[in-house]
């Protein structure tokens, strides 16, 4: 067994010529061919990379996807966001977990099945859903949970359990996937026709000057949620010294309720595709990345197939569409499972086959990223918006949308609605309107931008999706008056713990003491002083985090107390002198009291 | 005539080295004496409350159901309640068993641990003991504290400075050197 | 080497280009406490305790650069309670016993807390549960001790050129793992900065115990920073 194992490995290292940088090629293959990364094969892709084990290990141990202990063949991982809560997640882990006859987070004593869960996996339209290694399966019920178990135990091969495509190119060959697209409007941006090569054409005319002139005219700011003017990123890398440039996808869409850029990737590659090469020719750069989430490994064969077949158009390699002097060319980078791998510094690090910390700024991407080179990061979306904005002017594009947003913006909308799914709207489009396309009934509030941004209750409806009102990537969940906002901000609290990196003090260790003040204040311990210091150490944490996600971690704790406060003002109460009710000691002598077969007289 | 303030004292999991350091003050004990009376305190060896107390010091956190019993005791007899040292404030040395089962650490204590001689291997357990708690808790987490003087044990001046604060109301200047950890 | 000028709580600061604020105040001796930065190593910006308002926005002073004109805010009382809001965080996440460890009154983190006037943590303690190396001959690792600041990481690749340490897992799971089965199995020596580099008690020299007087170590009493104080005074 041993013998194969170190064989494979070294093939493994040697397809990836050796380069530490591919590192995340390579441990991600080790791990699927072997079930994990051992000790023994983390030293021997030292060898192979020259680089050290504890090296290998760093970036083994940081990803979710990956093991140092061996994992079952197959492994189910449930995705465990609010919204699939909402539709019964409790229930299909439940009846999963028995069926197997493993708790969540074990695998089967004869090494076959590991059941676990997982955030969001971008499927919140089609939830419950669940990886079964690569494959995706949608709208799990205990039953179709338990019948998967029973298909898996007979074959072990997860592809088998796709027995109804999905919508469009989700039933291409190379896809083969149970997702649906569920687009239920469809702008003239993104789902608007687009012939390959047209836009690049029109772009190949101007001086690459003019392309970013373009861009910026057509007033785009960055469609990840930041909403950083695209033409001045641009422009930053294009003016950074620096022998390479380079043009990564933002692919990894992690924000917890966002399944957008899934959507485009699988019915708009072109246009992605396209978007990036015209940022290379704009800014520079013969090289792209894009950065695909692990969650959506089952789109990569039919990307490579795309970016394959404009390579035969001329579309990518050397003197695009006959253009002498301009190469470009695009990669995919998978991911492992870190949402804080979307964060351009960390997703930067990822592709270099690290740890996905982010990294300290300055220097900033455009002037020192992949590699040390300027690198431009921008999201799937904005790509996209390139492509057609090249295609049918600054003047078109910059006409539509809010006075200082243009354009349209692709969102995924899920939670208590009729009509969950992606809708391509003008910005300016207010939160009441979205309610209403949605056929969402009794909307008592909404998560506007996924956890890291707001949650709005029905006084703020009439607010309109843009960067200066309701800003958002792209995530819209809607929950009914029913619904429990601090049990909602609680969940997410523990999503960004989980996906903390841990580098910095406010955010590794904040969070936790967050966690445990919101705990003890719905726990029903709490005074009205902790709510005054929850909000004193929310602040801090946002305030003294080192990236996006600290600085955001806190918001569905803040935004609860803000739009919620009564419930929270409702649970504390002043105390009397005496034991505090967090302390409780029949809690604390339990163990003793089993010990020594009597009671305390105390308690 | 006024009344003389009433301070009452304990140690809980302690090791009655901050009580030692009470005593440190050395002369000043006799102006101490003359601001306040001494209620249930180890130094007059009264066992119960004689009344409602301005000040009350606890050395040492909460290792067992006992040590809950009189720190809820203290809260609502004293006005003003103090954290004295380290064992009071971060469980100190008695903390060392806080990521050790407490089974565990009774064996290694009773049984396993070289140099003891058990040869039934039993476990004391008599009616009287106290029942150990499930680790130690720093009193703070038990009931409120009011005022915290670190140190293992804390300085007799940090002491005096603290106390003189409380008696005489003048708030007293920060010095550097008067918080300390060991 | 081009010249900017700053203002630091008011006062105008000369620097040079490229240097960080944390560098800049140092040389106009003013003190921005801080806890990862170590000597000429590359920032990391992993504690947090060196935030300063830049132009108003709050920036780690060891990796911001100067820049012209800058408005920069160190000793506001917001500043102060961050920071001691950070020092108590780092001593809630670990196991600090300073009763008993060797570092005491050499401890940066202890040092810190002093300065700051801390007398107890203001959050839960965590008590988590870590182990301690002794396989060294001559070094130890007390991961209880370990604020995660990576000083011993870089001085051991760039100023030791080994790599004996590296973080690994992620989150509140993030700790400090070497280059081997144990300690003892890397290529660690006493003498490698990185066990110097330990701004407490974590990485510790075997057989030195208690060797300086209470009363007379560094931090007994002088305030940390204070050296960087009085040197702008003179
Ligand atoms: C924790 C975190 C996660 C992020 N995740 C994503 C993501 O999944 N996709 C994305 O496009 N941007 C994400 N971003 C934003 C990126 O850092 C970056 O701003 C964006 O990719 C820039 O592209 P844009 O200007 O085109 O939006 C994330 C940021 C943070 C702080
Ligand atoms: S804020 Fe959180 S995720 Fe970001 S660097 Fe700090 S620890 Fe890492
Ligand atoms: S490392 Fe510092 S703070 Fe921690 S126990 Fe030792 S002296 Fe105290
Ligand atoms: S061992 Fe010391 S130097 Fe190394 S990371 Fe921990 S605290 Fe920092
Ligand atoms: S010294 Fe600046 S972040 Fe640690």
């Amino acid at each position: 067994m041993k013998q194969p194992m170190a064989k494979g490995t070294d093939e493994i290292c040697r397809r990836f010529g050796n380069d530490r940088t591919r590192m995340m090629d390579i441990v991600l293959e080790v791990q699927a061919r072997f079930g994990c990364v051992s000790h023994e094969a983390m030293e021997q892709i030292a060898r192979a990379v020259n680089t050290h084990p504890v090296e290998v290990e760093s970036v083994v141990t940081f990803y979710s996807f990956l093991s140092v202990k061996p994992q079952g063949q197959v492994v189910i991982r449930l995705c465990s966001d609010i919204v699939d809560w909402m539709k019964g997640y409790e229930d299909v882990a439940d009846a999963m977990s028995k069926e197997l006859g493993v708790t969540m987070g074990e695998t089967t004593p004869d090494g076959a099945i590991t059941l676990t869960r997982t955030p969001c996996i971008g499927m919140s339209d089609q939830a419950p859903a669940a990886l079964v290694n690569d494959v995706v399966v949608t709208h799990l019920t205990p039953e179709r949970g338990r019948q998967l178990i029973r298909d898996l135990r007979r074959h072990l091969d997860p592809p088998q359990l796709v027995t109804m495509v999905g919508d469009g190119n989700n039933a291409h060959p190379l896809v083969r996937s149970m997702v649906r697209n569920n687009i239920r409007m469809r702008g003239p941006v993104h789902f608007a026709g687009f012939e390959p090569g047209s836009a690049l054409r029109k772009t190949l005319a101007l001086a690459p000057e003019a392309v970013i002139r373009e861009i910026k005219e057509s007033r785009l700011r960055g469609r990840g949620g930041a909403g950083f003017p695209a033409g001045l990123k641009w422009e930053l890398a294009r003016n950074a010294p620096g022998r390479k440039r380079y043009i990564l996808c933002n692919a990894d869409e992690g924000e917890p309720g966002t399944f957008k850029d899934r959507v485009l990737l699988t019915e708009r590659a072109d246009m992605v595709l396209e978007g990036m090469t015209i940022a290379g020719y704009a800014v520079g750069s013969d090289s792209g990345i894009i950065y695909l989430r692990g969650e959506y490994r089952y789109l990569q064969p039919f990307l490579e197939s795309a970016i394959e077949e404009r390579r035969r158009q001329g579309l990518l390699g050397t003197d695009i569409l006959g253009k002498k002097g301009f190469p470009f060319d695009i990669r995919i980078q998978l991911g492992a499972g870190a949402y804080v791998c979307g964060e351009e510094t960390a997703l930067i690090s990822s592709c270099e086959g690290l740890r996905g910390d982010p990294r300290n700024r300055p220097p900033f991407p455009p002037q020192q990223g992949y590699l040390g080179c300027p690198t431009i990061v921008n999201n799937v979306e904005t790509f996209c918006c390139a492509s057609r904005i090249l295609l049918e002017g600054a003047s078109w594009f910059a006409a539509m949308g809010s006075p200082r947003t243009s354009g349209t913006k692709v969102l995924s909308i899920s939670g208590d609605c009729r009509k969950p799914g992606v809708y391509e709207v003008p910005f300016g489009i207010t939160a009441q309107e979205l309610i209403e396309m949605t056929e969402a009934e009794n909307a008592g509030s909404m998560l506007i931008g996924g956890p890291s941004r707001q949650m709005i209750g029905s006084e703020r409806f009439g607010g309109r999706i843009c960067y200066d009102d309701l800003a958002t990537g792209g995530a819209i969940m809607i929950f009914n008056r029913a619904r429990n906002k601090l049990e909602i901000a609680e969940h997410y609290l523990d999503f960004f713990i989980e996906e903390s990196c841990g580098h910095c003090t406010p955010c590794r260790v904040g969070l936790i003491l967050l966690k445990r003040a919101v705990h003890k204040v719905v726990a029903g311990a709490g005074e009205p002083s902790d709510l005054t210091d929850m909000r004193d150490l929310s602040n801090f944490i946002i305030r003294t985090s080192r990236c996006g996600l600290g600085q955001a971690a806190p918001n569905p704790v803040l935004g609860a107390l803000e739009n919620f406060g009564d419930l929270y003002a409702g649970l504390v109460a002043e105390r009397k002198p005496g034991l505090l009710p967090e302390f409780d000691l029949s809690q604390a002598v339990v163990d003793a009291e089993l010990r020594a077969g009597r009671q305390s007289k105390y308690v | 005539m006024t009344t003389k303030a009433r301070i009452a004292t304990v140690s809980l999991a302690g090791c009655f080295g901050c009580h030692m350091s009470i005593l440190d003050i050395d002369d000043r004990i006799l102006q101490l004496a003359e601001l306040v009376e001494f209620d249930r305190s180890p130094i007059n060896d009264f066992k119960e409350f004689q009344g409602r107390c301005a000040v009350g010091i606890v050395e040492g956190g909460c290792c067992n159901e006992e040590n809950v019993h009189v720190l809820e005791q203290f809260r609502k007899q004293c006005d003003v309640l103090i954290s004295l040292g380290e064992c009071a404030i971060t469980g100190g040395i008695p903390a060392m068993r806080n990521n050790i089962p407490l089974r565990e650490c009774l064996e290694e204590a009773y049984v396993k641990s070289p140099g003891v001689y058990n040869p039934s291997g039993a476990i004391p357990n008599d009616p009287e003991l106290p029942l150990l708690l499930n680790r130690l808790y720093p009193c703070h987490e038990v009931v409120k504290i009011d005022q915290f003087i670190p140190g293992c044990p804390p300085s007799a001046d940090a002491i005096w400075d603290a106390l003189g604060t409380l008696l005489t109301g003048k708030p007293a200047v920060p010095v550097y050197t008067r918080i300390k950890y060991d | 080497m081009s010249g900017v000028t700053l203002t630091i709580d008011g006062k105008s600061v000369a620097a040079e280009k490229g240097q960080t604020l944390l560098k800049a105040a140092e040389g106009a001796g003013i003190y921005i406490p801080r806890l990862c930065a170590y000597k000429d190593l590359l920032p990391h910006g992993s504690c947090r305790v060196c935030s300063v308002r830049v132009n108003g926005r709050i920036q780690a002073a060891c990796v911001q650069t100067v820049t012209d004109g800058a408005i920069v805010e160190n000793e506001t009382a917001e500043l102060q309670e961050y920071r001691r809001n950070i020092i108590d965080l780092l001593f809630v996440e670990g196991n600090h016993f300073c009763m008993y460890c060797e570092k005491s009154g050499h401890c940066e983190l202890q040092a810190l807390a002093y300065r700051f006037g801390i007398t107890a943590p203001r959050y839960q303690l965590l008590y988590p549960k870590r182990d301690i190396d002794m396989s060294h001959p001559d070094v130890y690792l007390d991961h209880n001790r370990c604020i995660l600041c990576g000083r011993c990481v870089r001085a051991s690749q760039d100023l030791d050129h080994k790599n004996v340490f590296q973080f690994i897992e992620r989150g509140c799971r993030k700790r400090l793992q070497v280059n081997g089965e144990a300690l003892a199995a890397t290529d660690l020596q006493v003498t490698d900065e990185a066990v110097a580099s330990c701004p407490v008690g974590a990485l510790m020299r075997k057989r030195v115990g208690y060797s300086v007087p209470v009363g007379e170590r560094p931090y007994d009493n002088i305030p940390i920073g204070r050296d960087i104080e009085t040197a702008g005074e003179e």
